[in-house]
């Protein structure tokens, strides 16, 4: 087992990108950071600056122990000399290498033999639970599995800290729930620093601690997940928390899942996640109506309007429910239901809306 | 029977200098032609598209003027050959000549094919390469030969048969010479030209169904199924 270490990251990037110029700032004090933003902003050049695969154009990064990257001092380690861990979104798992060989990999340039090779591959393979699939090619896994090998041929190198690259976006809604939930559990476990990247805030929101919202290069907002939930600090991090957050405890019941919000308010959805879990409905997924739906929308909230805003044709309205939620309907919809400030309304949505992410830590 | 043809002096000395030279040519071409399709397939740096059109030009340029070029170059005269030959070195009409137009001439099929392959390659699987531990040489043969292994062994199988056909350039810069630089085609014209026309057939022949063979195993090979 790896001792976990809590070994802080600073990043310090300037790096002229094409039409945009990559200005980033900040510091990682273990955990889980997600760097999210809009396709386009950076994240990945990020990414990469820290894994040493680009070299920008100035910059300064160091864990506590070792400075990796000082343009001013010339110091710059190759990729395979920064113990940096990198997780794709595929995998990016070796498809010319059985599984087993895709997890030696970045054992070989240690002084140690085939036999202590083999023994330390057999237990990674049975501490990520992929050992039934040592010798099968990486086409022949799922997604799912996928993933895990890719987490434990990183961790076989000890790596001081993690790159995750979008490691959710090419995974099924269903599956995704799933992922999300043991990627969790294994950071939590292997305790590294880690940065995760996604142009998805619901994707990552259940697994970050900390938030940092990047948009054309530059960091418009960093914080903890709350905060920028709470206070979004530009149009780009108001646009993912105008999602319907709830944190809650979900179990399996029948063919659905209920989750129970802290206030006592279950809600119902298709994703099979059980345990805590952070409920994500999207507000173009609600809709509104003055009399009790007899649609098959199995969410139902009940309270005043409190609040109107108009985006183009679409219009926002924040509902005083327990707890409040934001539905977006057509500006017609608005006039047709003749929608008023403290008008009472049901808000419904069906249970394949309601998303589960996995949660930890945050109540 | 013509193909008794193939057991003439002339044949045997024919296919014998064609075999040396063309396997020692493919030998010269996979060990420059990989890293340079290497870096052309997965670098981006200034002036690449001119190193492209560089390797590309024997594609379109007559096999003719290619042998000229190389005598001009390398040529007793030659800005290259004269002074090989103050230490001693003549290349025009020998065995190495063979090899050098053969190489010119057949290098762009390799590294067309090869730098495809390369570039092919995911370009993440080369960055988790190095961030495992690996560095750029056992990423390059641990990651990027193997998967560039198709596209690397199709453009080997088509630069050979460009090779054993080669004719313009050998003609003018290596002439000839039977057992020396006489290849099967240079043979077939001989032979032809000498009127012999059942040892041209049968030489033909030959070469027909080796070059059938080769475009056949370039077809399994790029077929056959990845992973």
């Amino acid at each position: 087992m790896d001792a976990p270490t809590d070994k802080k990251l600073s990043v310090k990037v300037r790096h002229r990108l094409g039409r945009i110029e990559l200005s980033a700032d900040f510091e990682v004090n273990g955990g889980i950071t997600a760097l999210i933003g809009p396709s386009g902003a950076g994240k990945t050049s990020v990414l990469q600056t820290i894994a040493g695969l680009l070299k920008p154009d100035w910059g300064y990064i160091a864990t506590e122990s070792r400075v990796l990257l000082d343009t001013e001092r010339s110091i710059n380690l190759q990729p395979e000399e920064r113990r940096v861990g990198m997780l794709f979104q595929d995998g990016a798992l070796f498809p010319h290498m059985s599984v087993a060989r895709n997890v030696a990999y970045g054992l070989h340039p240690r002084p140690r033999s085939h036999r202590e090779r083999d023994a330390r591959v057999a237990d990674l393979l049975k501490r990520f639970r992929i050992e039934g699939l040592a010798s099968a090619k990486p086409s022949r896994i799922s997604g799912g599995e996928r993933q895990r090998v890719a987490l434990a041929r990183a961790v076989a190198t000890s790596p001081e800290i993690l790159l995750l690259d979008e490691p959710l976006s090419a995974l099924d809604s269903v599956t995704k729930g799933h992922v999300s939930a043991e990627l969790s559990q294994w950071l939590e476990e292997l305790g590294l620093p880690s940065i995760l990247v996604s142009h998805d805030f619901a994707d990552v929101v259940g697994l970050a601690d900390h938030v940092a919202i990047i948009e054309d290069g530059h960091l418009v907002q960093t914080g903890s997940k709350n905060d920028v939930l709470r206070r979004p600090a530009s149009a780009f991090a108001a646009a993912f928390a105008g999602i319907n957050f709830f944190p809650g405890t979900a179990e399996a019941r029948g063919h659905h899942t209920e989750v129970r919000s802290p206030d006592g308010v279950v809600m119902v959805s298709t994703d099979t996640l059980t345990g805590s879990v952070g409920a994500v409905i999207h507000p173009w997924d609600v809709s509104l109506s003055l009399h009790k739906p007899e649609s098959s929308a199995m969410n139902l909230l009940h309270g005043p309007v409190l609040q109107l805003s108009e985006v183009g044709s679409i219009v926002r309205v924040t509902v005083g429910s327990t707890p409040p939620i934001v539905a977006e309907i057509t500006a017609e919809s608005v006039e047709r239901l003749s929608l008023a400030l403290n008008r009472m309304v049901y808000a419904s949505w069906k249970a394949a809306a309601t998303r589960l992410v996995a949660q930890d830590g945050m109540v | 029977m013509f193909w008794a043809q193939l057991h003439s002096r002339v044949a045997i000395d024919a296919l014998k200098v064609s075999m040396q030279t063309s396997v020692v040519s493919l030998a010269c071409i996979v060990v420059f032609g990989t890293p340079v399709a290497y870096l052309l397939g997965t670098k981006r740096f200034p002036g690449r598209s001119a190193i492209v059109t560089l390797f590309e030009l024997p594609l379109v340029l007559p096999p003719a003027v290619a042998g000229i070029a190389l005598f001009a170059a390398f040529g007793r005269f030659g800005i290259l050959g004269a002074q090989l030959r103050t230490v001693g070195i003549e290349l025009p009409f020998t065995w190495v000549a063979v090899i050098m137009a053969q190489s010119f001439v057949a290098l762009p099929f390799f590294v067309r094919q090869a730098s495809a392959g390369f570039a092919s390659i995911d370009a993440h699987l080369m960055g988790v390469s190095r961030t495992l531990g690996a560095g750029s040489a056992r990423t390059f043969f641990r990651v990027a030969i193997p998967l560039a292994r198709q596209s690397l062994s199709a453009g080997a199988a088509l630069s050979w048969a460009r090779a054993l056909g080669e004719f313009g350039a050998t003609a003018l810069f290596a002439g000839s010479l039977q057992g020396t630089t006489q290849t099967l085609p240079l043979a077939i014209y001989d032979q032809f030209s000498a009127a012999d026309l059942d040892a041209a057939l049968a030489m033909s022949a030959l070469m027909v169904a080796f070059s059938a063979g080769i475009l056949a195993a370039v077809k399994v090979i790029t077929r056959s199924s990845s992973w």
